[in-house]
């Protein structure tokens, strides 16, 4: 019984429904909102390095290596914003948060 | 043989760490099963053969990104029983909707109709490649403009990310260099000229 492409598909594909999931559930939470796309990234990746290495084509990891680098990216700006917001309001909570002005 | 254990382990260890992730009450414990999912996915990589991805996964997400997403949420004050608030209300409507995904996701990638031109069997490499080589051996020529772009993605993001957090404290004092460095004789030494008291 070997690996095949199936495998990592269907493993990306559970990853990326659970994380689809979180973000329904935890809809309050931002933190938690943020952990789930970063595992909605990690299943995407998942899924071009499977086919990087079944198609044999380097480029699927250099694509992986960008995600990476906007996702670092993504999460830094994101946190910077969360920390700030606490500072200005006191709670990060996405029901104190819906207003574009106060 | 060896290598669909290692797959099985860490793929089962991967979905329920994930699961952890989205359930579980308390954000730290949220972070560090996270990066129980980023440790077990480096695996997965490993076993996909790319092995600088695996590694860097490791080195900037369990190293940087979670250690920020840990600092920034032991730092907040984080009310959870609000948090919580409609948890269980919304809990029957994200299970749906992931099952209806994954209905659908599983029924396109098992489908023979697709990924018909794909081989079930990878190709053999030799013992001495190097992923690293090979990656750094694209990165660097076919993809050498998106490589810069990300490099000022990078340096966007530090400028960022500093900029919204910097905050001027006002009763901090602190020295003003341009103005050390510009001061004259005339504007700190008075000479005084006075007569002698002795005669």
């Amino acid at each position: 019984m070997t690996l095949t492409l199936s495998h990592y598909l269907i493993l990306a594909a559970v990853l990326f429904s659970i994380s689809i999931a979180g973000i329904v559930i935890n809809r309050k939470n931002i933190i938690i909102l943020l952990m789930s796309i970063e595992l909605m990234l990690l299943s995407v990746n998942l899924n071009f390095l499977a086919f990087s290495h079944y198609l044999n084509d380097l480029a699927g990891q250099v694509f992986v290596f960008f995600i990476l680098t906007v996702a670092a990216a993504e999460a830094a700006i994101g946190l910077a914003i969360l920390v700030v917001l606490f500072r200005n309001r006191g709670s990060i909570n996405v029901e104190d948060i819906k207003e574009l002005k106060w | 043989m060896i290598e669909t254990i290692i797959f099985y382990v860490f793929a089962v260890t991967t979905v329920v760490s994930a699961c952890a992730v989205v359930t579980v009450r308390n954000p730290v414990h949220a972070a560090l099963f996270l990066v129980l999912t980023f440790f077990t996915s480096a695996v997965i990589w490993m076993t996909l053969e790319a092995e600088f991805l695996a590694i860097s996964l490791v080195l900037v997400y369990v190293g940087a990104v979670m250690v920020l997403f840990i600092f920034v949420v032991m730092m907040l004050d984080i009310n959870v029983a609000r948090m919580r608030e409609g948890f269980v209300r919304h809990l029957p409507l994200g299970l749906a909707v992931a099952v209806i995904m994954l209905g659908i996701m599983l029924s396109v990638v098992t489908s023979d109709v697709f990924f018909m031109d794909v081989g079930s069997e990878p190709v053999a490499r030799a013992a001495d490649y190097s992923n690293t080589k090979a990656l750094g051996g694209v990165l660097y020529t076919d993809y050498v403009f998106a490589f810069e772009i990300a490099a000022v993605i990078l340096l966007v993001a530090i400028i960022a990310a500093i900029s919204l957090t910097l905050r001027k404290r006002g009763k901090t004092k602190y020295q003003s260099p341009a103005a050390q460095i510009s001061v004259r004789k005339a504007d700190r030494l008075r000479i005084v000229k006075m007569p002698s008291s002795e005669e």
